[in-house]
């Protein structure tokens, strides 16, 4: 009997094993993916890094500049992460179980949640940059949606696991429904919430360097100008400062975590 | 801010309920650590959003007309999706190349991270090793996906080589934080009783530390495939990687093709929809077994 079931356990494995390795190979194939090439092109990109790409005294001249795009980019994604997050609460107090007012409005702001998450934030910034053109809102409002989505799920997630016991025990003292929203629900998810909207930011950030590629503003664009003219001391500068405010966000995030949760 | 209200309304029941010990503990709850923390970062946050507003760079858009036009726009994509310059086997195939190319960097990313992971551990590993590796992917962490794709592209080229080799490094790098936490929260009870009975650093490994792990792992990984399917879209677009994304780049850059754009979308989506549902699924299980 034991020896059927370690014998069971090995073929699994074997057969998990097995899909594993024909996808890989599958995909290699698609993919027309050179892996001699990828192995010996990890030593060549260190070695043309260690060679070019470091910032020299003369691009530090462009440093004002690099900061001046570096602050309109991390102002938009901060804007767009917090009036996304007041978004995405609402439709996640109306999505959650606990809380849903019924099943239809349920389902409907779930459903929203789900097609604004799956859609990237590159499909949004392409489609946007036709109405809005390279201003500051293509950016703004590829963000806001990719992270509405995202935030939704979080939240729904967050009201379900923590605020099912208080919220119930408040409706049974016959309180209404705002009553138990504003009493219950917020102060017992906010630590949680918060601790969402910094990792959203820090995401988002990441993000809008992507947008700016694509989109030609931001951080993004100031990255491709001096990328795609070969002047890549400047561009390592760019990349620096991005490291740098990536980084900063990241411990300011995580000490404020530690004090709230 | 609760524990006031009714606190105060029935204070000469109160005096005479509650003890002078557990009144003091919750009259001052509201002003505790951390709700001074939430207060000052929903403030900043709210007072940065503000001042984000103020100092937008607008260009002269008219915001009223641009938003028409945006809704006109999504109309058009979601209601009228068309498929004009490739049909739609070579779209599905496209797709495929996408979902390789996230594959890849998972599969690649995952086994690579593993090793570290176990390295970047404290409890399995020394402390100086796991302080430099959780440092070093940090620091790639940091850095967007975009950039090491382009980054590599110098050397390699632009082309899938670029995009898996600098998409893996992101991978790593995630996937390196998750694992290495995750063999952090097993007991030490464990890894004490088998070092007892003496076993080696692999027995240990193999053993106690993965099995008892796994199901974090795999939705860990998971999860990491469904981000590197967007990923590898985006990439598609903006590295010239191939794929769907490569075709979306070239609808909306170079035939200004909206309805393209449309159903290239609705391809994505419905992918991107059926990973999630998939992870959901494979997480459900796993809690089961767990």
């Amino acid at each position: 009997m034991s020896a059927d079931v370690f014998a069971k356990k090995r073929r699994n494995s074997l057969l998990l094993f097995l899909i594993v390795g024909v996808a890989t190979i599958v995909s290699i194939i698609i993919t027309e993916y050179n892996v001699a090439k990828g192995f010996t092109s990890v030593p060549k990109a260190v070695q043309w890094a260690l060679s070019n790409f470091y910032p020299t005294m003369d691009s530090l001249a462009k440093l004002p500049d690099i900061l001046v795009k570096l602050k309109e980019t991390l102002l938009i994604s901060i804007a767009a992460t917090t009036v996304a997050a007041v978004l995405a609460f609402i439709f996640a107090v109306l999505g959650s179980n606990t809380t849903k007012v019924n099943r239809f409005f349920g389902s409907i702001s779930r459903g929203i949640a789900i097609l604004f998450r799956n859609i990237d934030v590159s499909v949004w910034s392409m489609v946007l940059l036709f109405s809005f053109g390279q201003s500051s809102f293509t950016g703004y409002f590829a963000l806001f949606f990719g992270s509405f989505g995202f935030l939704t799920r979080a939240f729904i997630e967050t009201i379900d696991e923590v605020s099912g016991s208080s919220v119930e025990a408040l409706q049974a003292t016959g309180a209404t429904y705002l009553t138990v929203i504003s009493q219950s629900v917020i102060p017992s998810t906010i630590p949680q919430m918060i601790s969402w909207v910094l990792f959203m930011i820090e995401t988002n950030i990441r993000n809008a360097t992507l947008v700016g590629l694509l989109t030609g503003s931001g951080i993004g664009f100031t990255f491709n100008l001096y990328y795609k003219s070969l002047n890549y001391d400047i561009a390592s500068l760019v990349v620096i400062t991005i490291i740098i405010s990536i980084l900063c966000i990241e411990f300011i995030s995580n000490y404020v975590r530690r004090m709230i949760l | 801010m609760q524990a006031e209200g009714p606190i105060k309304s029935f204070s000469l029941q109160a005096d005479q309920i509650l003890d002078k010990q557990l009144r003091e503990r919750l009259s001052k709850k509201p002003f505790s650590k951390s709700s001074i923390a939430i207060r000052t970062c929903g403030l900043l946050l709210t007072l940065l959003t503000i001042y984000a507003f103020i100092s937008f760079d607008y260009k002269d858009v008219n915001f009223i007309d641009a938003l028409l036009l945006t809704m006109d726009n999504l109309g058009k994509m979601f209601f009228d999706p068309h498929l004009k310059h490739f049909n739609f086997s070579h779209a599905l195939f496209q797709v495929l190349v996408t979902l390789g190319l996230a594959f890849l960097t998972t599969i690649f990313g995952a086994i690579i991270a593993l090793m570290l992971g176990l390295l970047a551990a404290e409890n399995i590993s020394s402390k100086p090793l796991s302080v430099v590796i959780k440092g070093t992917v940090a620091l790639i962490r940091a850095v967007p996906t975009v950039l090491w794709v382009l980054i590599f592209a110098v050397a390699a080229g632009l082309g899938s080589v670029a995009a898996v080799i600098g998409m893996t490094f992101h991978s790593i790098s995630y996937l390196v934080k998750a694992y290495s936490e995750s063999f952090e929260e097993l007991d030490k009870g464990t890894i004490e009783a088998l070092q007892a009975s003496g076993a080696n650093w692999w027995q240990i490994v193999f053993q106690a530390v993965i099995p008892s792990t796994i199901t974090y792992m795999v939705s860990w990984t998971f999860m990491r495939f469904e981000i590197n399917f967007a990923v590898a879209v985006a990439m598609g677009a903006a590295a010239g990687a191939g794929g769907i994304g490569f075709d979306m780049f070239m609808a909306s850059g170079f035939y200004f093709d909206l309805r393209e754009i449309g159903a290239i979308t609705y391809f994505i989506l419905l992918v991107a929809i059926c990973l999630e549902i998939f992870a959901t699924r494979i997480k459900r299980k796993l809690q089961v077994l767990s």
